[in-house]
C-alpha cells in the first residue's frame, strides 16, 4: 500500500517571477504535474502474518478481558491447547489420513477428467458443442445436495466422498481449461504444423504447456471446492477425517474442538495455496 | 527443387483476395514478395507451404528436395513463434524431434545450426531473456536445422528495430553465399527486397495479382548500402507500388 499524502501530486507550486527576479521579462515556471503510478500493487512483507495477529490476539483479549464471553467465541489459547492435545492423542494422525486420502484421490480424479475433457472443448468443434451446454448446466448445482445420490452409486463408503470431490473439482477444472486452451497462441500451433508435428504432438508439446498457467490458477479454485466438498461428504457417514471431528464437535457444542477443526481446514487451504504458488514458481519460470 | 505456383485464386466468401497468380521459384534464388497492405502476400505464403489451402489452382513441387532434406518447406514467420518455455536449444530440437534422429545426430545438427547463426553461447538461454533480433536468429537457426528446401520467410525482419535488421540482412547474406538456399521472401520493405532478392514480384492490391517481376543481377555479395543500381530498382518499384499503396490505404474493410 502506499502513502496518499507522498502520491499526491503538488498541483500549484508555482515559480513566481520573484522567485526568477533577476531576468524580469521571464515566464513564470511551472514544474510538470505528475500524473501517473498507481494501479500496480506490490508485495508487502509480513502484513499478511500481522492481519492474523491482530484477529487472534485481539480475540485472546477480549475473551481474558471478559468482554467476550466464551459461549460467544472460545479462548484462542485453548484451541491452540485443544490442537496440541489432538496431535499428542494421535487423533490428529488418525483423522488427517483419511481426509488427505479423500482429498488426493478425489480431486486427482476430477482434476484429471477436467483437464483432458477442458483440452477437448478447447480444441474441437464437437465437443465444445456437445459439452459447454452440459457444464455450464453441471456447474451451478450444489455437489453436496447430490450426497446421497452418490451415496445410492458408489455406495456409503469410500467411493461416494470420492466422487463427490470429483465432481465438484471436474466443473471448475473444465472451465478454466477450455478457457486457457482458447488463449494459446495459434501462431505456435501453425509453427508445429510446419514442421510436421502431429496433433497429439502439438497438444503435448504446445498446447499443454502454453494453457499450464491458466489451468494452474484454475486449479486453486478446484482444489479450494475439493476441501468444502470433503467436509460435507465426510459430515455424513465418516468416523474418521476432519469433517466428522468437525460434526461431532458441533453437536456437542464443544466450540474449542470446532474451532480447532476449523483451523486445521484453513491450514489445509492455505498450505495447498501456497503448494501451487510453488508450482507455478518452479514450472512457469518462463514467463515474463 | 523447384516450386511452381500455378494459378492460384482465393477467396473470403465474396471477396476475392488473390486472382491467378502463376509463379515458378527457381532452386537456390531468394524471391521477394512485394505488396501493399491487405494484398494477400503472406496469405500466398501460407498456401506455398501447405499451411492454408487456396480456393483454387495448385503449388506444385517440381522435382525431389536434395536428400538429407528433413523437412522441405519450412517458414520463419515474423513474430518469431519461438516456444517461450524451452531454451535456445530446446526449441531447435522442437523443430527436430518429429524426425526421431538419433541423439548423436540431433546434437551435432543443433551444434552447427547454432554456429551458423552466431548463437552458440546462447543455447540453454530462455527467449525471455534474449534480444529480438537474436529471437529471430534463433528461428532462422531452428529453420536452417530441418535442412529446408525451399524456406518460407514471411516478413522476417520486420518485428525488429532497423539497425537490428540491418545487421540480420548482413548475416542472411552470408548464410546464403556460404550455402546458397532457396527462398520466398515476403516483405512489404522495399529496401530489404532489393537487397536480399534475385527476383522481385510485386503483387497489386486486393484482390492480389502480380504486377510485375522485377529481377535483379548484382550478386548479393556485391549488393551495398546507395549502390545506384539498386537505389533506381527501388525507385522503380516504389513507382509501381506508390498509387496502389494509396489506394489499398484508403480503402474500406467490408467486414
Amino acid at each position: 500500500m502506499s502513502d496518499p499524502e507522498k502520491n499526491d501530486p503538488p498541483i500549484n507550486r508555482q515559480i513566481t517571477p520573484q522567485s526568477a527576479a533577476n531576468t524580469p521579462s521571464s515566464p513564470a515556471m511551472t514544474p510538470v504535474r505528475f500524473r501517473g503510478g498507481g494501479f500496480a500493487p506490490a508485495p508487502v512483507r509480513g502484513v499478511g502474518i500481522l492481519v492474523f495477529v491482530l484477529l487472534i490476539g485481539g480475540a485472546e483479549w477480549g475473551t481474558r478481558a471478559g468482554f467476550i464471553t466464551a459461549l460467544t467465541l472460545p479462548r484462542p489459547s485453548d484451541v491452540f491447547a485443544t490442537l496440541v492435545e489432538l496431535y499428542r492423542s494421535g487423533l490428529l494422525a488418525e483423522h488427517m489420513i483419511p481426509s488427505l486420502t479423500r482429498l488426493i484421490v478425489g480431486s486427482l480424479m476430477g482434476i484429471s477428467i477436467g483437464v483432458s475433457v477442458g483440452v477437448l472443448i478447447g480444441l474441437s468443434s464437437w465437443f465444445r458443442a456437445g459439452l459447454v451446454p452440459l457444464v455450464a448446466a453441471l456447474f451451478p448445482i450444489p455437489k453436496i445436495a447430490l450426497l446421497p445420490l452418490f451415496v445410492i452409486w458408489f455406495g456409503i463408503d469410500e467411493g461416494s466422498k470420492y466422487a463427490l470431490i470429483a465432481f465438484g473439482t471436474f466443473t471448475p477444472t473444465v472451465v478454466a481449461t477450455y478457457g486457457a486452451v482458447d488463449n494459446v497462441d495459434r501462431t505456435w500451433v501453425r509453427m508445429a504444423q510446419s514442421f510436421d508435428h502431429r496433433w497429439w504432438s502439438i497438444v503435448r508439446g504446445v498446447i499443454l504447456p502454453a494453457a499450464l498457467p491458466g489451468i494452474l490458477s484454475g486449479l486453486r479454485i478446484s482444489l479450494a471446492i475439493g476441501i468444502i466438498l470433503l467436509v460435507a461428504a465426510e459430515m455424513l457417514g465418516a468416523e474418521y477425517g476432519i469433517g466428522a471431528y468437525i460434526l461431532e464437535a458441533g453437536s456437542l457444542y464443544d466450540l474449542e474442538r470446532l474451532f480447532a477443526g476449523v483451523v486445521i481446514l484453513s491450514a489445509l487451504g492455505v498450505t495447498v495455496s501456497f503448494a501451487i504458488g510453488l508450482i507455478e514458481r518452479r514450472v512457469l519460470r518462463w514467463r515474463s | 527443387m523447384d516450386l511452381r505456383l500455378d494459378g492460384i485464386h482465393h477467396s473470403y466468401g465474396s471477396t476475392e483476395v488473390l486472382s491467378g497468380i502463376s509463379l515458378d521459384i527457381p532452386a537456390g534464388q531468394i524471391v521477394c514478395l512485394v505488396g501493399p497492405s491487405g494484398c494477400g502476400k503472406s496469405t500466398l505464403l501460407r498456401f506455398v507451404g501447405g499451411l492454408e489451402q487456396p480456393t483454387g489452382g495448385a503449388v506444385l513441387q517440381v522435382g525431389t528436395p536434395p536428400a538429407g532434406c528433413l523437412n522441405p518447406l519450412t517458414y520463419v514467420f515474423q513474430d518469431f513463434a519461438l516456444l517461450p518455455w524451452r531454451s535456445v536449444r530446446g526449441n531447435i530440437a522442437f523443430a527436430l524431434a518429429p524426425h526421431r534422429l538419433p541423439r548423436a545426430e540431433e546434437e551435432a545438427i543443433i551444434t552447427d545450426v547454432l554456429a551458423r547463426t552466431k548463437l552458440s553461447d546462447f543455447a540453454d538461454a530462455l527467449p525471455k531473456q534474449i534480444s529480438g533480433g537474436m529471437k529471430q536468429r534463433v528461428a532462422i537457426a531452428r529453420a536452417l536445422a530441418v535442412r529446408p528446401a525451399v524456406m518460407l520467410m514471411d516478413e522476417p525482419l520486420s518485428a525488429l528495430d532497423s539497425q537490428t535488421r540491418e545487421l540480420l540482412m548482413d548475416d542472411l547474406v552470408t548464410l546464403w553465399t556460404r550455402a546458397p538456399f532457396t527462398a520466398v521472401y515476403v516483405t512489404h520493405n522495399l529496401s530489404e527486397a532489393v537487397r536480399l532478392g534475385h527476383k522481385i514480384v510485386v503483387l497489386s492490391r486486393r484482390p492480389g495479382k502480380i504486377r510485375e517481376v522485377v529481377d535483379i543481377d548484382t550478386p548479393l555479395s556485391e549488393r551495398r548500402h546507395g549502390d545506384p543500381a539498386l537505389e533506381a530498382a527501388e525507385a522503380r518499384l516504389w513507382g509501381l507500388m506508390r498509387d496502389e499503396a494509396a489506394a489499398a490505404d484508403a480503402e474500406l474493410l467490408h467486414v
